[in-house]
């Protein structure tokens, strides 16, 4: 690959800039590339206005950075933090229940006086890192004992987060963990098995749910039910997407958009303002883009020094992918409005740090298994 | 507790990790793939579809509304215009305290229950960015003190919208008609599309009759707007085209002279130029102030208006049916030459009464005493009955109805008005179908004094009178004169081409009844000799007087103990200069007892004013 091409003869000096910061070379440019169509795009979403684009450019610099210490950090260290941070993070999730704050009726933040902070942000690291952990411990396949841990691990974040309530976020660090489990081997009678009762648990998930959920379930499945409720969203987005057509009208042409039409057009359905002005092409491309970087987290993943590394690796390039997914799929009005950001393009600082302290995991994987093997 | 030994094999457990990833990589491209089909579906297959809801959303099409067409009389004095009037709006999101606002303004305007009510109304039901209407209007005083006080009042505006004003008010109500909000049976009636955006349309008279030319083509806007319905900017427009401007034959100067004259009495008067039909005056008293009907009139304005016993919104020249009583003698006269039931120098003995052959009825005249020996002209000029009853004898009702229908009784005139009505022609077949009963003689001798069956309206006999003047020519009675269309040099003339005439077969007995006309006015005897003096030309004319009610034989008939609402209408028909006749002029004075005293100067203050005005204008 890259590596061995620059080294052995024309290093380039942003190679050496790469191998020297523990980064990779094909992931940054992917990830680089997202991040400037995400300004593009946010900038016509934004209604052009600077100022919006000069805050994300600063969560840009702080995703970065954050990016760049954990690139550092070789993954061996990250796995003997794992159980600690955990911890931390399941008390900081019960501390956001007794004594959060209230914002757009969930509770989601801790005011630590100096800085207001998400915990559940850090267990979609966290959760996968910590099952990651237990399984590199454990012989692969998993044995049943091994799962039910597992599986309790998994849980209890995923619980917590879901009172809150938070269902994207649950459901994201729901897919992390079991995305470990999967990758560490999970066989396959058991997953069909699990497929099955899922399915049978349905009406009981349903009979759990609060109204706005069911609601957008409701919608998903009838968005002409309620044109100016809650189907609102997805008619909107749907036309939104659709008049693009397949060349787009254009870049800051998009109407649905500009004329306020679309709802949340900075943040969650920031896809829809992109799909309406570059159309299917781009919305092609968009996709083969996110594509490549998930493939790649994939292949970083399997070259991983231990299970540890492979394991979070592999669990964090699909986790990205699930963002991906959840967030196309309800914009585009296949699954339900799941409040997921499009990964490193919507509007929004949070999702933007944990994101990049994913790919930060990730360059460390792959960097340091270099470093170690020699 | 005993360390159990975990067995960990790295190749294998490397190996199992590559395959997981292989499926995962795969299921993910398959995932990307369902991503990319709902995509197509919704940019290529359904692209139309959404492109058109996306078009919908965000393009508004606001009509347009066009400016109605003018109306001038034929000089050009306005009748009908659109001025701005002045109407306060409230901007709701611009307000921060709206009954603190409301309560305010209440200081400055006059603000009734009612106002505050209509607007809670609207407010609940606009945009917060529209401005809403509160006080419509506003009087320029009120106008003034708002303008005073802006600065305290953000979000609060007088705007100008046009509406349309009769600066002639009460004078031209009538025939002009007035424009009110477009009602339910209208829309059903009116091509909605055209008046999208119009809020008034023609109630009635000429504003009704010449909707089509007044109205206009609607326009169109597109605008682009946002979710809020904010109007963004025009994408395109096509203007409206507005109305064409009417030009009408009446005089509006002889019109108030008219008024004027009438005023005092409720009645009509109608003028007329025989010899093109075109109608100078058209008055019917009382009136109303069309202006009160334009912005809604209120409820107990319009309840005094519709109860009054007097009927103001009755445009009596055209819906009025009276009887025609002596005014129709110069006709029956004509019939009798014509039909050769009696000779222009022939006499007959009046005694003051009639009667016919085996009969005991008594037919009066109206002087008990008679008029002795009377031919042709005394009888015109003196309105002796009797004679009249033994023409009517000797022609009969068949011949009496044949001839006196050349002169359009009992048929509308066909004037540019809605409503007219047809008076009432008798027959024995009128009387066979609608009554189912036989004709009786004596019916026939009270037709010949224009009283019984026979109803007229003014415009009827104005035109009847027209026909006679002119020996026969038949023009039609008309309002329009020409039609401007905005923008173009040249007013179009309306052609009003003249009808089949009245052909006698002796012209020279049109010159006898005419005469007998002259005589009315000129004659030593003639009964309306006072209003004929000073005249520097010859008119002609014929007093009546129309019953309201029959009398029952031998009963004295005292007028001072008879209820006004019960006297006899006051009625004259005259035509000048009786040579080359200029102008018709028909008056009906209701309640005004007598025809030589009260319609009579009525016509001859008309005439005059007409005859001062168009001096040197060769009498044009």
């Amino acid at each position: 690959m890259s590596k061995i091409q620059g080294k052995q003869y024309f290093p380039s000096f942003s190679l050496r800039l790469m191998r020297v910061l523990h980064l990779d070379h094909a992931l940054m440019l992917g990830i680089g590339a997202l991040l400037l169509v995400g300004l593009i795009v946010l900038y016509s979403a934004g209604d052009e206005s600077s100022a919006l684009i000069h805050r994300q450019l600063t969560r840009i610099a702080l995703a970065v950075v954050v990016m760049l210490i954990i690139a550092q950090i070789p993954s061996s260290t990250l796995r003997s933090w794992s159980p600690w941070m955990y911890i931390v993070g399941v008390i900081l999730l019960v501390l956001v229940l007794l004594m959060g704050d209230v914002g757009k009726g969930a509770q989601r933040w801790l005011d630590l006086g100096f800085i207001r902070f998400q915990p559940s942000e850090m267990m979609k690291l966290v959760t996968p890192m910590m099952v990651a952990w237990y399984f590199a411990e454990k012989p692969l396949p998993p044995s049943w004992r091994t799962l039910l841990v597992a599986a309790v691990l998994i849980l209890v974040p995923t619980f917590l987060i879901a009172r809150q309530p938070d269902l994207g976020t649950s459901l994201l660090i729901f897919a992390a963990g079991f995305f470990v489990i999967f990758l560490g081997g999970l066989s396959w009678r058991l997953m069909f098995g699990m497929c099955v009762l899922a399915a049978s648990m349905l009406p009981v998930l349903w009979h759990f749910m609060h109204d706005y959920q069911r609601g957008r379930v409701m919608t998903l499945l009838d968005p002409g039910r309620d044109p100016l409720g809650a189907g609102y969203h997805i008619i909107q987005s749907q036309i939104a997407i659709g008049s693009g057509g397949v060349y787009g009208r254009g870049w800051l042409n998009g109407s649905q958009s500009h004329l306020n039409f679309l709802p949340e057009q900075s943040t969650d359905f920031i896809f829809a303002v992109f799909a309406e002005e570059f159309g299917l092409i781009g919305g092609l491309l968009l996709l083969i883009l996110y594509g490549f970087i998930i493939i790649r987290g994939l292949m970083i993943a399997v070259q991983g020094q231990d299970t540890f590394a492979r394991l979070l690796g592999g669990s964090l390039s699909l986790t990205f992918f699930v963002y991906l997914f959840v967030n196309v799929g309800m914009v585009s009005g296949i699954l339900p409005v799941v409040g997921v950001p499009l990964p490193l393009i919507s509007y929004g600082g949070t999702s933007m740090v944990t994101l990049m302290a994913a790919f930060g995991m990730l360059m460390s994987i792959n960097s340091h298994r270099k470093l170690w093997s020699k | 507790m005993l360390h159990r030994a975990v067995i960990k094999n790295h190749a294998l457990e490397a190996q199992l990790f590559k395959r997981r990833a292989l499926v995962a990589a795969i299921f993910c491209v398959l995932i990307l793939l369902v991503l990319l089909s709902r995509l197509v579906y919704l940019q290529f297959f359904e692209f139309s579809h959404f492109s058109t809801l996306s078009e919908n959303n965000r393009v508004h099409l606001s009509p347009l509304a066009p400016n109605r067409g003018l109306i001038y009389d034929r000089n050009g004095v306005v009748l009908a215009e659109n001025r701005p009037s002045y109407q306060l709006e409230l901007t709701p999101e611009q307000i921060k305290n709206m009954p603190d606002t409301l309560h305010d303004l209440g200081e400055i305007v006059d603000l009734d229950e009612d106002t505050l009510k209509r607007f809670d109304r609207l407010l609940k039901r606009s945009n917060k960015f529209e401005g809403i209407p509160l006080r419509t209007k506003l009087s320029e005083e009120e106008v003034a003190k708002l303008a005073v006080n802006r600065h305290r009042f953000p979000g609060v505006e007088v705007k100008a919208r046009l509406g349309r004003f009769y600066p002639l008010a009460k004078s031209m109500a009538h025939v002009v008609g007035y424009v009110g909000r477009i009602d339910e049976k209208e829309l059903k009636r009116i091509d909605e599309t055209n008046y999208k955006g119009t809020t008034h349309i023609g109630k009635n008279g000429l504003e009704r009759y010449y909707e089509d030319q007044l109205h206009g083509l609607v326009g169109y806007q597109n605008n682009e707007v946002n979710v809020q319905g904010r109007e963004l900017r025009v994408l395109d427009k096509i203007p409206p085209v507005p109305g064409n401007n009417i030009w009408l034959t009446l005089d509006a100067r002889l019109q108030q002279v008219a008024e004027k004259a009438l005023q005092g009495y409720t009645g009509s008067v109608v003028v007329m130029k025989p010899h093109t039909g075109e109608i100078l005056a058209m008055v019917s008293l009382p009136s109303f102030d069309p202006n009160l009907f334009v912005h809604g009139i209120s409820h107990k304005n319009y309840k005094r208006l519709r109860d009054s016993p007097d009927r103001p919104l009755f445009n009596r020249s055209i819906k009025g049916q009276y009887p025609p009583g002596s005014t129709v003698k110069p006709f029956v006269a004509l019939g009798g030459l014509e039909t050769k039931s009696i000779g222009h120098k022939e006499q007959i003995n009046c005694t003051g009464h009639y009667l016919l052959p085996n009969e005991e009825r008594k037919y009066r005249d109206w002087k008990k005493t008679g008029h002795g020996m009377v031919d042709l002209d005394k009888s015109i000029a003196e309105s002796c009955d009797v004679y009249y009853y033994e023409l009517a004898y000797r022609m009969g009702i068949n011949r009496i109805h044949e001839f006196l229908h050349q002169f359009g009784f009992g048929e509308k005139t066909g004037v540019d008005l809605l409503g007219e009505r047809a008076g009432l022609l008798p027959s024995r077949e009128w009387k066979k179908r609608t009554r189912n009963k036989i004709w009786f003689p004596g019916e026939t001798l009270i037709t010949g004094i224009g009283q019984g069956y026979m109803l007229a309206t003014p415009l009827q006999l104005a035109s009847a009178t027209s026909i006679l003047s002119m020996r026969g020519k038949v023009y039609s009675p008309h309002l329009l004169s020409a039609i401007e269309v905005p923008g173009d040099e040249e007013k179009v003339n309306i052609v009003w081409p003249p009808r089949e005439p009245v052909k006698l077969k002796r012209e020279a007995n049109w010159g006898h009844s005419i005469q007998g006309m002259v005589s009315v006015l000129h004659g030593l005897r003639g009964t309306a000799r006072n209003t004929g003096y000073g005249l520097d030309f010859k008119m002609a004319g014929k007093t009546g007087t129309a019953q309201v009610f029959g009398i029952a034989q031998d009963a004295e008939y005292d007028e001072e103990t008879i209820a006004k609402k019960l006297r006899d209408h006051a009625l004259f028909i005259s035509f000048a200069p009786y040579k080359d006749p200029k102008i018709v002029v028909a008056v009906i004075a209701e309640n005004g007892s007598h025809g030589s005293s009260v319609a009579a100067p009525i016509s001859r203050k008309i005439i005059d004013e007409w005859i001062k005005n168009n001096k040197g204008k060769n009498a044009k």
